[in-house]
Parts: C-alpha cells; sequence; structure tokens
C-alpha cells in the first residue's frame, strides 16, 4: 500500500472541523489498510493552517502555497491535487463530503483516470468501501478497481482527529495549465450567522412547512434554537418557500446531520429528509398529525400543534438551565 | 446556443425502495421510472436559456436500457429539440457516464452542457465534474442561478455551497449542474406531447463509441439500513422535558 492523501479545507486561514475529520478518516484508513497518511492544504496565505495541519500526528503535510490558489476553484484545485498524487506515491485520496469536497474530488479522480466512491462510511478489512445509496434506503459495500483510489467521507461517519506529534512539512510548488485556470471566483455572499455550524453542532432545531412562514421561524423556532445553543436546520419544503436561507436544508440533498440531540419540528419526515439526520443520536419530533412518518424514527414524540409547543418548550429549557 | 442535457431515468423519488433478499440489487417489480429530478431542473434551464436567446437548440442525452426513450420523450414534450439515446445494458460507474458523455460532445459541440448535481439512485454526485475534467472545461456545480452575458461569450453561475452562496465565471464552453433552487420544471403541455411524437431520437449504442466503460467503482451487495425503532409519544411538554432529562440526558 502507498500513501493516503488526505485534502484539507482551510476556512477563514485555519482548519475547520470537517478536515480534522478528514484526517482521521485518512488515518483508520492507513490502520486498516496500512500506508503514511499525508495531509495537502492548498492556498495562498496558509502559513497558520500549514501549522495547525502538522498538529495531528500524520507523517507529512504538503502545503501548496500559490497566489493562483487564493480561492478554492475546483480546475486549479484538482490539477494541484492530481499532482500532489503522482508525486507521492499516493494510492488513496480521501476529503470530506462538504461543498467543496463534493466538487472537487470526482473531477481529481476524472484527471487521474480513476472511479470514486462517495460519501464512504466505512473502510473495511478487505479494502471495499461501506456507502449509502437511495437516500439511505440501503447500504452498499463498494470496491474501487484502480490502483488509485478516489474517496469522500461523510462527516458524521468519522470523529475529528486528536492532536498528536508534529509532522513533517513539505512545501511543494506545482504547475497550473491553461485548462487548469478557466474559472474565476466572482464572489462569495456569506450566510451571517452568530449561531453553530449546522454540521458541527451538538444539538440540531430543524423546522419543515409546518412553521408556515420565514417570521414564524424568527417568532417561534429561534428561541428554542437559541436557548439551546443549538444550529437551526430546515426541511427542503421549508428552504423551497424561502423560509430559510438553502444551505440550512438537511437530507439526501443537502446536508447531513448526526447531533446529540435533533429537534424536528412541523416536519412530516419524508425518507428524503430522514436521510440526513436519522443517525442522531437522539430525535425529538414535534408535529400534530399522530401518523407523520417521522415519528417512526423519533426516540420521543410530541403530538401537538408547534405553535403552542416550541414556546413552551423554550419556557421549560429556560427553566431547566437555570 | 447548442445545450446538451443529459438526463438519468431513475426510480421516482415517491416510490419505497426495497433490497432484494440476496442483497443482489433492489426490487424493480412495480417501480415507476422518472427522470432525475435534478436532471428536469437542468432540462428547465435549458430551454429558458434557448427561450431568452430566442433562438439555439436543446439537445437530451440519456444513457441506459431501451425504456430510457419514456423519459426521453417526456423531456421533449417539456420542450427539447432532440434526443439522443446512447443504449448500455451494463451497468455504469459516473466515470464510464462521463466518458460516454464527453464523446458526445465531441460530435455534438455544445456551448454547455447541463447535468443534476446528484443521481438520487446511486447519490454519487459525480458525472458533472467528472466530465468537465475529461473534456478541461470549467465546471460550476450545484448552481442556483445562471447568468449568460449579453455576447453569449460567457456565464456566471451561482452556487450553493456551505456557508451561503458563491458566484464564480467562466468563458464558454462549461459545464454547470443544478441544486433544487435553480427553478421549477415546467410540466410538458398537451401541444408539447403531440408536438414531441414527431421529434428525433436518435440511438446509439455505447459500445460504438469506442470508450472504456468497464466500471471502477463496482457494487458488491446491497443491504437495508440497521433499522431504528419509533421511540416513546407523548402529549405535553412537561412530559417530553422529564424524559429528555431524566431518561436521555440530553437537556
Ligand atoms: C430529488 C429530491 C430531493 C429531496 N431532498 C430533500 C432533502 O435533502 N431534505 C428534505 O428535507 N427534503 C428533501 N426532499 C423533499 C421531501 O421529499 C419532502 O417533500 C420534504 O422533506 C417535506 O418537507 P416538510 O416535512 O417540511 O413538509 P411537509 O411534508 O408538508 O410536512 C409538514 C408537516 O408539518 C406538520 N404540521 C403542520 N402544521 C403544524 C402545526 N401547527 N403543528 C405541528 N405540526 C404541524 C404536518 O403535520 C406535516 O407533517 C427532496 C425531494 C426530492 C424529489
Ligand atoms: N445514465 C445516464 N445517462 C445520462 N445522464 C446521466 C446518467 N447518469 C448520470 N447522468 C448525469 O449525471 C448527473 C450526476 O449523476 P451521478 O454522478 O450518478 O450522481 C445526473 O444528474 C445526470 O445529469
Amino acid at each position: 500500500m502507498g500513501n493516503i492523501l488526505v485534502f484539507a479545507e482551510i476556512q477563514k486561514g485555519s482548519l475547520p472541523k470537517s478536515s480534522l475529520i478528514t484526517i482521521q478518516a485518512g488515518k483508520e484508513a492507513a490502520s486498516k489498510l496500512g500506508g503514511d497518511v499525508l495531509v495537502a492544504v492548498l492556498g495562498s496565505d496558509i502559513e497558520a493552517a500549514t501549522q495547525e495541519a502538522a498538529g495531528y500526528g500524520t507523517a507529512k503535510v504538503l502545503a501548496v502555497s500559490d497566489a493562483a490558489l487564493e480561492h478554492y476553484l475546483a480546475d486549479s484545485y484538482a490539477a494541484v491535487l492530481e499532482q500532489l498524487v503522482q508525486a507521492n506515491q499516493v494510492t488513496m485520496l480521501v476529503a470530506t463530503s462538504t461543498a467543496i469536497g463534493k466538487d472537487l474530488l470526482p473531477r481529481v479522480a476524472a484527471r487521474l483516470g480513476v472511479g470514486m466512491a462517495s460519501d464512504v462510511v466505512e473502510f473495511n478489512e478487505d479494502g471495499t468501501l461501506q456507502r449509502p445509496m437511495y437516500a439511505g434506503n440501503t447500504v452498499a459495500t463498494v470496491a474501487l478497481d484502480d490502483d488509485i483510489k478516489v474517496v469522500s467521507v461523510r462527516s458524521t461517519a468519522f470523529d475529528a482527529a486528536q492532536p498528536g506529534d508534529r509532522s513533517a512539512v513539505e512545501q511543494t510548488s506545482v504547475s497550473l495549465d491553461a485548462d487548469a485556470t478557466k474559472l474565476q471566483f466572482v464572489s462569495f455572499n456569506e450566510t451571517q450567522s452568530d449561531r453553530p455550524n449546522l454540521t458541527e453542532a451538538s444539538i440540531v432545531v430543524s423546522g419543515g412547512r409546518g412553521l408556515k412562514s420565514g417570521e414564524n421561524f424568527t417568532t417561534y423556532l429561534e428561541p428554542l434554537v437559541d436557548e439551546l445553543g443549538a444550529a437551526m436546520g430546515a426541511s427542503r419544503a421549508a428552504v423551497d418557500a424561502g423560509f430559510v436561507p438553502n444551505d440550512l436544508q438537511v437530507g439526501q440533498t443537502g446536508k447531513v446531520v448526526a447531533p446529540d440531540l435533533y429537534i424536528a419540528v412541523g416536519i412530516s419526515g419524508a425518507i428524503q429528509h430522514l436521510a440526513g439526520m436519522k443517525d442522531s443520536k437522539v430525535i425529538v419530533a414535534v408535529n400534530k398529525d399522530p401518523d407523520a412518518p417521522i415519528f417512526n424514527v423519533a426516540d420521543y414524540g410530541l403530538v401537538a400543534d408547534l405553535f403552542k409547543a416550541v414556546p413552551e418548550l423554550t419556557e421549560a429549557v429556560k427553566k431547566a438551565k437555570a | 446556443m447548442k445545450v446538451l442535457v443529459a438526463v438519468k431515468r431513475v426510480p421516482d423519488p415517491e416510490t419505497t425502495i426495497r433490497v432484494k433478499s440476496d442483497g443482489s440489487g433492489i426490487e424493480t417489480d412495480n417501480i415507476k421510472y422518472v427522470i432525475n429530478p435534478f436532471d428536469e431542473i437542468a432540462l428547465e434551464e435549458a430551454l429558458r436559456i434557448k427561450e431568452k436567446l430566442g433562438s439555439g437548440e436543446v439537445i437530451l442525452v440519456s444513457i441506459g436500457v431501451k425504456a430510457v426513450s419514456e423519459q426521453l420523450r417526456t423531456g421533449l414534450a417539456m420542450g427539447a429539440d432532440r434526443a439522443i439515446s446512447v443504449g448500455c445494458d451494463q451497468e455504469l460507474d459516473s466515470l464510464g457516464v462521463a466518458r460516454i458523455l464527453a464523446k458526445i460532445v465531441e460530435q455534438e459541440s455544445p456551448e454547455i452542457v447541463l447535468l443534476g448535481k446528484q443521481a438520487i439512485d446511486d447519490d454519487a454526485n459525480q458525472a458533472g465534474q467528472m466530465l468537465a475534467a475529461l473534456l478541461g472545461w470549467p465546471q460550476a456545480t450545484f448552481a442556483s442561478e445562471v447568468e449568460l452575458s449579453d455576447d453569449q461569450q460567457s456565464v456566471k453561475v451561482t452556487r450553493e455551497v456551505d456557508g451561503g452562496l458563491e458566484t464564480v465565471g467562466f468563458a464558454l464552453p462549461g459545464i454547470i449542474t443544478s441544486d433544487l433552487r435553480l427553478n421549477e420544471p415546467r410540466y410538458a403541455s398537451l401541444p408539447g406531447i403531440m408536438k414531441a411524437r414527431k421529434k428525433e431520437i436518435k440511438e446509439i449504442a455505447a459500445a460504438d463509441l469506442g470508450v472504456d466503460i468497464t466500471p471502477r467503482l463496482t457494487v458488491q451487495m446491497l443491504e437495508p439500513p440497521t433499522k431504528k425503532e419509533g421511540g416513546k409519544k407523548v402529549e405535553t411538554v412537561a412530559e417530553l422535558m422529564t424524559l429528555l432529562h431524566d431518561e436521555a440526558k440530553v437537556i
């Protein structure tokens, strides 16, 4: 087995939790399949992130600093990763299925001419992988038949890496051909929020169509979210209706979360929504319809009108904390 | 402007998916098939581009069993001009799909290729990015808005990413994959359905394209997920709080 290269995303100059999860997934792959873990950090001003990445006991950190890499762009980043794979005897490339991981890894795989497995939840000892398919209705055992395997992992299936021995840091330069610099970054319109990150929070409170409006999210749901110090999520129906921003969608085609506590409010529990939250440790559902499918996965179901129950719950949490 | 749209035949998202008892696949009896929902959105965007410009051609391509012609017919009824059905009976992975699509792109020379961000059966989310890499084209995945420049030489695409919306730009040709909020696809109208009957579906065989489509990713076994049992139902917030505090110990 050759080396395992993990791609560590940088956000605002440092490594988000998803990158520590990627490093941990790389370590788990290495412990089962052999090989050293190398961490790739890319960007234009990455000294701090490189030092941070070197704190997790991996064999090496490969730092690629270049003005052309200031913003993440699929074409340039894919070209760099391809070169790192080729130059470092890499037999497996790993990233987490974040928006960037999903955009980037298939492009690298195709540049290398190899297949890819998305959203892997487990590395098996025999080299096969486990991944969900059909909105989580099945778990598949899959095999990648190339010498270089490209794998994105689901963040909920791995822990964050713990700090370890310092890694050696290698500064690498790469060349970018014309095909790798066609994309231009124009702008980033950040969703303003002081709340924890949806995919990192230990408590998530999600609202659905049952909330009926964006104002009701503010009036009814947000006080509960903030009283619990939780992240806010939503069903597709709530996002489509414009109640909340797009990136709060939980589900098959949105974010996958697995917090200690997930509270679904006014959400029916369609399979596509369940695909994004059913691995949460404790699930609470608040719904006025006793037959709503969400109750089939909820540990605790409150059959009630949310407009009455949620303010009461917020008060009760406030009291319990006092 | 020539726009190519890749559409996949998938089980209707409303159908219940069951794994065969021997784990070799899913039960296909009684399954209704539809155009992958993201691909319908991609097609809608292509039609809007053509309508806005007042000229152009929207070409559908689907790879798979002969029956994909049903989905192609639906797409033609929505307004696509013609379709290509690439016959292929073997299982394909996204790399195989991308290699076939790259050949079709070579033959058709579209300025824009639109795909769905993800097929809702394999949930891979790969083919568009792979196609872009094979062609050496720029890609904008997870699109929620597409803005063609006045001179039709470039696009700006807004993308649904973590923490907000990102806009990227590129000179055409390029690849765009659709996210849910890009648009709301139209239904086929009755005149549309009538017209579609006369539109061309060109049939070609994947084997004749001369590309290696041996899957690199193979599915060895499918299992149903571990079932989670429904828990306790309560009717008051007080009961719920007691359970969360004393039993689940999460509050
Ligand atoms: C391709 C595709 C991808 C999809 N991806 C996703 C995804 O990633 N995530 C996702 O969530 N969905 C996804 N969906 C949509 C999914 O199928 C459902 O349509 C959606 O999850 C429904 O959202 P909802 O539960 O908020 O709305 P509804 O199904 O309308 O449910 C609203 C619920 O609120 C309850 N309610 C109403 N009023 C009250 C009240 N006063 N008090 C208490 N309860 C009340 C009702 O009883 C009902 O159960 C996808 C669909 C497709 C086709
Ligand atoms: N067999 C196919 N025929 C045509 N297009 C496909 C096929 N498979 C995938 N695609 C396209 O590629 C997108 C992503 O697919 P996937 O990588 O399987 O998630 C889909 O939304 C389609 O637009």
